[in-house]
């Protein structure tokens, strides 16, 4: 009961209240913000457009991971329902040469980042210990320990001052991660070194079964100062607000003015994985309410508003979601299994005699099963 | 050109998870399906999901019934679909056990816990565990004490599920090791979730639980008095002093029926140790809880139960006659909505009835509103979920609240807000078809009454002898703060309008 009186005052953790910017309210009305309606002045109808679509295929992606999930063919899946404007946003407001490091739910900024479909579901399908090369598409395959990508990202915007560069680590985790140790060690480091690092915190107000408020009296947005890190709490479901409030302190990191945190507040309209039940600890009534602020809804609203939302528009749309969607059928079906020699893969980044040998013994051993030989020396 | 026919197998839908529960099926056979489309709804330990089809095509069979338990890779539906050609490349797939009869080469669980499930064997995380203490305390050189266990137990230790080990064996592994894992559920969870009531683990410290653990207590069991529930050291030494005095006159005295009638109850068979001629189950969770609980009723408050027989035929009467009111229409309207009415308004003049002792502060609480408990079978075993505000509601609404009480406790979806803050309650054994009974008090409360069953039975009738239908009420009251005065004029009351329900003119 406590909590709930925690979670009901204005600006509380888990409640918009003040200091949220929005520029798209939940009907779909844009309202000006003047210091981040310059940031956003490009975006005209047809990006808007391209958001909009962003997020209808994230989130097909989502649930098209999610069945291949009940139908057997993923051992576990993380949904990101309800947190695609606070991915796309801020996925969409980074530069290809920045770099992402985020936790297992930010599949929509993967996706923003180029990854092959196939590459998300590896991990999850126990087909290999990763998914993609890190330096592909310059981010950092997922973290399952929670909040150490803050670390890592804080690292290597040390390491992009060092090299002088203008580039900008960017990391992802959720309102639960900031409770972590790991989290607030990245803030201490990177407000010393002024990094050029991106601190994105999704609330999405439920660290898998404890509310946000058990774990944050005031708002996650104002620990930051504390560190002496400037944040901003932006309407997580308001995908045009969060790309304005990236792009912000993506221009700051840029110029020498150091970290910034955002607070994207939103909400995890599904389970925390395919293998949780949310009902047995949340108030379905909570659900209906940010049901009613859906992120894509708005857009939709917005869109239709200025006579942007025509037919061509969501068929053309719902075409791009059905490829994608087979795309991902397709590639998780066809996924080839792993070799059992494959676990020797990705241990060192250079060759290594001691391990090459070890491998040599490992297939000779196998090899010697060669009467049996079939495809499952791996069970 | 006839289709290919597909075998969809249950699938681990959480993590490590060895069986499902179909709770329903959406399609029948012969219907044709699209890819994605929700065909069953099925319960894990975890959670009730949705399965979506993985084909598109026409339901040829679907195997099993809702209400079954199916084991992991076992046969779910069977799918028609477009020829060979046209197959989708899943047909191989090895996580869903393809379409081929032969036995799934890979486990159907994904996840690396790689248990074998062995027919008759479930898995048995526990005691596994036991097994490689005992073999690694007491046999240090794999000795032969437990071949089987411990042979297992070295050779796979990836391997988390006892197979079908005899029985016999597995007993002096829980015997050896007397304290029990307080932190953890034992592997095999019912089909119906248990945990939901608490929902988590509860809270404590690391110090206050080592010396649970010492103490053979379990945390599940203990009301934690602390700030936000936590679990104090007194908490857990309280427990320890009811279980100790349990031990002493729990099993003594003859226990009415109606005296599992309390509190969050339930009761786990714990298949897995069963010995030849006797079953065995270890005193925890739920049931140590109500046990506790029960001993703290019986033993702090002094009960005194009444009785009172009489004919409900003009109750009965009305019951037919409300039914047929339009208003009344699709309502399930029983005696027990009347008995529930008739207790209100009897509380309305015996407000004794509806109070606490609270023995700390010092103070007799009475209530100036009713919560009214219902004692409920449900899949998690007898709970006693309680109507809030039940002086407010009338008839039709009362009914409603029951019915809706009911089908919450009935789906196991009865959450902690039902369940606590009852101010008195009721508990209808006549389902049972019991006429009477020394019901015990659901700790807390003042007062509990038991309805029989309404049975057809010769009784004085206007001067003769008539079939009538009649029904023994029980009444039990704490005589710490309600007189026998005032517990028979309340019992006298709800019996004067069940036997006439015209009388409530003349008490409200």
């Amino acid at each position: 009961m406590a909590l709930k009186n925690i979670e009901s005052v204005p600006g509380g953790p888990g409640e918009p209240g003040s200091g949220l910017i929005q520029l798209i309210t939940a009907d779909g009305v844009r309202v000006p913000e003047p210091a981040y309606d310059a940031l956003v002045a490009d975006i005209d109808g047809a990006a808007l457009q391209g958001l909009y679509e962003d997020m209808v295929v994230v989130r097909r992606i989502d649930s098209e991971a999610t069945a291949l999930q009940r139908q057997g063919e993923l051992a576990l899946w993380p949904p990101l329902l309800g947190q695609e404007a606070a991915q796309i946003g801020s996925g969409r407001a980074l530069r290809s040469d920045d770099f992402v490091f985020s936790s297992y739910r930010e599949n929509a900024v993967a996706y923003c980042r180029g990854v092959d479909l196939t590459d998300i579901l590896r991990v999850w399908r126990g087909n290999a210990s990763s998914g993609w090369d890190p330096f592909a598409i310059n981010m950092a395959t997922p973290q399952v320990i929670i909040g150490a990508q803050t670390l890592h990202a804080t690292g290597y915007a040390m390491g992009v001052l060092n090299d002088g560069d203008d580039a900008v680590a960017v990391t992802y985790f959720g309102d639960g991660a900031t409770s972590q140790g790991d989290v607030n060690e990245a803030m201490v480091f990177a407000a010393s070194f002024q990094a050029p690092v991106i601190f994105f915190c999704q609330n999405n107000h439920w660290a898998i079964s404890e509310p946000v408020g058990l774990q944050a009296h005031v708002p996650i947005a104002n620990r930051a100062p504390g560190f002496g890190i400037p944040s901003v709490r932006v309407d997580g479901n308001d995908v045009l607000a969060c790309l304005a409030v990236t792009r912000q302190a993506l221009a700051r990191a840029r110029s020498g003015g150091g970290p910034t945190f955002i607070e994207a507040v939103t909400y995890r309209m599904g389970p925390h994985t395919t293998a949780d039940d949310p009902t047995r600890y949340r108030d379905a009534n909570e659900l209906e309410d940010w049901a009613a602020k859906d992120p894509l809804k708005r857009l939709e609203a917005h869109l239709d508003s200025r006579g942007l939302f025509d037919e061509a528009f969501t068929a053309a749309v719902k075409a791009k979601a059905d490829a994608v969607a087979a795309e991902l059928r397709a590639g998780c079906l066809g996924m080839p299994e792993p070799a059992p020699s494959d676990v020797f893969k990705h241990v060192y980044s250079t060759p290594n005699s001691w391990l090459d040998r070890q491998q040599d013994h490992y297939e000779r051993y196998l090899s010697s099963f060669a009467d049996s030989a079939s495809s499952d020396g791996s069970s | 050109m006839a289709g290919v026919i597909k075998e969809f197998r249950l699938p681990d839908l959480g993590e490590g998870l060895t069986e499902s529960e179909i709770v329903s099926w959406h399609v029948a056979v012969g219907d044709t399906v699209e890819l994605n489309q929700i065909i069953a709804d099925v319960e894990t330990a975890k959670a009730v999901v949705e399965l979506p089809s993985p084909y598109a095509g026409v339901i040829a069979e679907l195997h099993e019934q809702p209400g079954t338990v199916v084991e992991v890779g076992a046969p779910l539906v069977s799918f028609e679909v477009a020829g060979p050609a046209g197959a989708p490349p899943s047909t191989g797939s090895a996580a869903s056990g393809g379409d081929t009869g032969a036995p799934a080469k890979r486990e159907p669980n994904l996840v690396g816990y790689g248990a074998a499930v062995e027919k008759g064997g479930r898995p048995e995380r526990r005691a596994r565990r036991f097994a490689s203490q005992l073999s690694g305390g007491l046999n240090p050189a794999g000795g032969s004490a437990l071949p089987g266990l411990a042979e297992r137990a070295g050779s796979a230790p990836m391997i988390e599920a006892v197979p079908a080990v005899p029985a016999v064996p597995a007993r002096p592994a829980f015997e050896a090791v007397p304290v029990a894992p307080v932190l953890e559920p034992a592997g095999p969870l019912p089909a119906t979730p248990v945990r939901t009531i608490s929902g988590e683990r509860p809270r404590s410290t690391p110090p206050v639980r080592k010396l649970a653990r010492d103490l053979g207590i379990r945390l599940e069991g203990v009301p934690g008095t602390g700030p936000g529930g936590l679990i104090t050291r007194d908490d857990v030494l309280a427990a320890a002093q009811v279980a100790s005095a349990s031990d002493g006159v729990g099993t003594g005295g003859g226990v009415a029926p109606a005296s599992v009638i309390s509190s969050p109850a339930t009761f786990i068979p714990a298949g897995a140790q069963d010995t030849a001629r006797e079953t065995r189950t270890p005193i925890k969770g739920m049931r140590k809880h109500t046990a506790a609980a029960m001993v703290a009723s019986a033993f702090t408050a002094p009960h005194v139960t009444e009785f009172l027989t009489i004919d409900v035929t003009p109750t009965m009467e009305l019951i037919g006659r409300v039914k047929e009111s339009k208003a009344f229409a699709g309502v399930r309207i029983t005696p027990l909505t009347i008995v529930a009415k008739a207790l209100c308004i009897a509380l309305q003049r015996n407000p004794t009835l509806n109070s606490r002792w609270d023995e700390a502060a010092g103070d007799i609480v009475q209530f100036n509103y009713v919560n009214l408990g219902i004692a409920a079978a449900t899949p998690r075993g007898l709970l006693v979920p309680n109507i809030k505000d039940a002086q407010e509601l009338s008839l039709l609404e009362l009914a409603g609240a029951l019915t809706g009480l009911t089908e919450r406790a009935r789906a196991g979806k009865t959450g902690p807000a039902d369940l606590s803050g009852g101010t008195i309650s009721i508990t209808n054994i006549g389902v049972f078809g019991i006429d009477a009974g020394t019901p015990i008090l659901n700790p807390g409360e003042a007062a509990i009454l038991a309805m029989g069953a309404v049975r057809r039975m010769p009784w004085e009738y206007g001067g003769q002898i008539a079939l009538r239908s009649v029904m023994t009420l029980s009444l039990s009251f704490d005589h710490r703060l309600v007189d026998g005065e005032q517990g028979s004029r309340f019992l006298a009351d709800v019996g004067a309008i069940l036997a006439d329900p015209g009388m409530v003119l003349t008490m409200v």
